[in-house]
């Protein structure tokens, strides 16, 4: 009994999720076995405060604080960053001591560190990695570029997926530059000539395309056990892992890596028709990968990194008719389908909270970085929850003492009746161990609501 | 004519731009005149930029249409134009990162200002730095870094120029995304810019120029 998810409203969709994620299973589709009654406890204790934080309908028992890195458990284990990628069982080894030394109330996953193995097989050119490009302690870098060209707009608009398979893809990936041979699917319609269309499945090139796929995958499924072991195991703990999956803006979808940078900015006043068009036709795309992401994950936090939106990259109005209406399209799409968007807006904010603020109440998750929290609170606290904005130089090069002066008067303006995650402004690598445990501590002695 | 070139490209009109450039080179104009519209227009992309009606895709574009221009123009050079510098500056991004957006609108803003800029590209290793400000001699040496690895590698770009007794022959800026004056401090470096505006401004300020 009970309703249709199709018959839910937005709300029921939204908590539907919530308690599918208060109410884990195991992979066999069983409830989930914690290590003790107090796990269970936490967990569930862990994900309320992050879902009362996000609805604004009460206060949290306390302001929940999540340390989010990027490299930083691998060198917080004496790893570098070039062992967690190749060697999964001690990189799930380094993120559970993170995990478990700094008791966050949720954190992300270890994906972000990547199977190198699999970056090799298909020699993705698009980034460069440790042993790669990059030396071994260092995070990966993308190798920006116009990987789609200027005239490829209608190509990208009429057949995303045919244009992806056949031409991006090849581009990106060394080991699938064959794959510009496969045929053109809509094309095999009937038995007369059928075959024809098959012919590039046997030629050497495309074959040795598809054995690095398979390998591809194999390693994939590997990596993907360790992960997702890690994360079952941590939730045991008491740790829930925040994220269904991820989606774009679609501005930045073009612009970060099929474009590029210097590509979409000509292309703002060389052809914004077509830029436009491109990005309505991508935006139920980006809604899917997420809404399909949060069913199968059973959970609703969806991260969006916001690239080329920040102050400084995009005028006024350039935000308002490029970045922002299509952004605003794939956020409530995932509202509609009761996931919660939470996108990280990495640099300041601060010239567009008053674009951002239109947004339904109690639906949205904000990370911030250089935006001043004050204003952002102001503007936005009636209707988002905002993330932030621990600076990174004060994680890195501070003391512990000036982290919990700024966590203090942070929760105190930004946290103030409720509606703030405790974390760091940007992702990090290489801090120092006691300015982040600082911010842990600051969480809990100021951040209890009276 | 050089009127309409200059606004031509100043309010981003690059099909009008060019068409106009074209005009004038089949009418036999001097080349240098028309790379001094394109010059003097860039002064008002960078003036635009500093008060804040230009952003990112205006200063691509025009640095795009000054390279189209210029390769317009090259056949009926002579020789290359001489433009007065007031300064010297070495710039390049730190090594172990590779970004280079926001140090190229720095390169550009310089340029446009009025220095000379020799750009060493990214991941540059310290020891580049010492050796091209032997060979260059700049006054001023910019430090740019996005990711948060480039706070050790600008302090050791700054060590690496203090050990070859170089260090108070130049003033040292530091920019990029997470920089700060934490950093600064930690780096060693004189300032930081926290952004192109900020990082002209204290060029000048130490070459003397106003």
């Amino acid at each position: 009994m009970g309703k249709e998810w199709g018959e839910l409203s937005p709300d029921e969709k939204q908590e539907a999720l919530f308690q599918r994620w208060l109410s884990p299973k195991d992979p066999g589709g069983n409830d989930l076995k914690f290590q003790s009654p107090e796990a269970e406890k936490s967990y569930k204790e862990r994900i309320t405060r992050i879902k009362d934080a996000i609805q604004l309908k009460k206060r949290p028992d306390r302001v929940p604080v999540l340390p989010l890195p990027s490299m930083f458990p691998a060198l917080y284990s004496g790893l570098t960053v070039e062992e967690a990628m190749y060697d999964y069982d001690k990189c799930s080894t380094a993120f559970r001591k993170f995990v478990l030394d700094f008791e966050p109330d949720g954190h992300m996953g270890s994906a972000q560190f990547g199977p190198g193995k699999f970056f090799e097989t298909l020699d993705y050119k698009l980034y460069a990695w440790p042993g790669h490009g990059v030396s071994a302690e260092h995070s990966y870098q993308c190798n920006e570029g116009e990987y789609m060209k200027e005239d490829e707009y209608d190509a990208l608009i009429q057949d995303p997926s045919g244009f992806f398979s056949n031409v991006y893809l090849p581009r990106v990936f060394g080991a699938l530059e064959p794959l510009q041979m496969l045929p053109f699917l809509p094309g095999i319609l009937e038995i007369y000539g059928v075959a024809f269309n098959f012919i590039p499945y046997g030629l050497p090139p495309v074959q040795a395309a598809l054995k690095a796929l398979m390998d591809a995958g194999q390693e994939a499924l590997k990596w993907a056990g360790a992960v997702g072991g890690i994360e079952g195991e941590l939730a045991t703990l008491g740790f829930p892992q925040i994220l269904a999956g991820f989606t774009k803006a679609p501005f930045d979808t073009i612009g970060d890596t099929l474009r590029g940078t210097k590509g979409i900015m000509l292309d703002i006043y060389r052809q914004p028709d077509k830029l436009l068009e491109a990005m309505e036709a991508l935006t139920p795309l980006m809604i899917k990968m997420a809404v399909g992401a949060a069913q199968m994950n059973g959970k609703p936090i969806v991260f969006i990194p916001l690239h080329k939106g920040a102050d400084g990259f995009l005028s006024d109005e350039q935000f308002k008719t490029f970045y922002w209406p299509t952004l605003r399209k794939v956020m409530m799409g995932l509202i509609e389908e009761g996931c919660v968007p939470f996108p990280a807006a990495e640099g300041g904010y601060n010239s567009r909270l008053e674009v951002i603020k239109d947004l339904p109440k109690g639906k949205t998750l904000w990370m911030f970085d250089q935006t001043d929290m004050a204003r952002a609170k102001k503007i936005l606290g009636n209707t988002a929850c905002l993330l932030g904005n621990m600076p990174l130089d004060l994680l890195s090069v501070g003391t512990p003492q000036q982290v919990k002066d700024y966590a203090k008067q942070l929760i105190k303006t930004a946290g103030e009746g409720g509606g703030f995650i405790l974390a760091n402004g940007a992702f990090f690598d290489g801090i120092r161990a006691e300015n982040l445990k600082a911010m842990m501590e600051a969480g809990r002695e100021f951040g209890v609501y009276g | 004519m050089s009127k309409k070139l200059v606004n031509a490209i100043a309010d981003m009109r690059e099909a009008e731009a060019l068409k106009l450039v074209n005009e004038m080179v089949e009418g036999g104009s001097d080349p240098l005149a028309i790379l001094g519209a394109a010059r003097e227009a860039m002064g008002i992309v960078g003036h635009r930029y500093e008060e804040g009606t230009y952003f990112l895709p205006e200063l691509i574009l025009a640095g795009v249409m000054l390279n189209e221009i210029a390769e317009m123009v090259k056949p009926q050079m002579a020789k290359a134009a001489e433009v007065k510098r007031h300064g010297k500056v070495l710039i390049g991004t730190v090594e172990g990162d590779i970004h280079d957006i926001g140090k190229d609108i720095v390169v550009f803003m310089l340029d446009v200002n009025g220095f000379e800029v020799l750009d060493l590209g990214i991941d540059v290793p310290p020891g580049k730095f010492v050796e091209a400000i032997k060979d260059f001699k700049p006054q001023v040496v910019g430090l740019s870094g996005f990711l948060t690895l480039a706070f050790d590698s600008m302090k050791d770009t700054v060590e690496a120029i203090k050990k070859a007794g170089q260090r108070d022959k130049v003033k040292i800026m530091i920019g990029g995304g997470q920089i700060s004056e934490e950093i600064r401090k930690h780096t060693g470096a004189d300032a930081y810019g926290k952004d192109a505006m900020v990082g002209v401004s204290l060029a000048k300020e130490w070459v003397g120029a106003k």
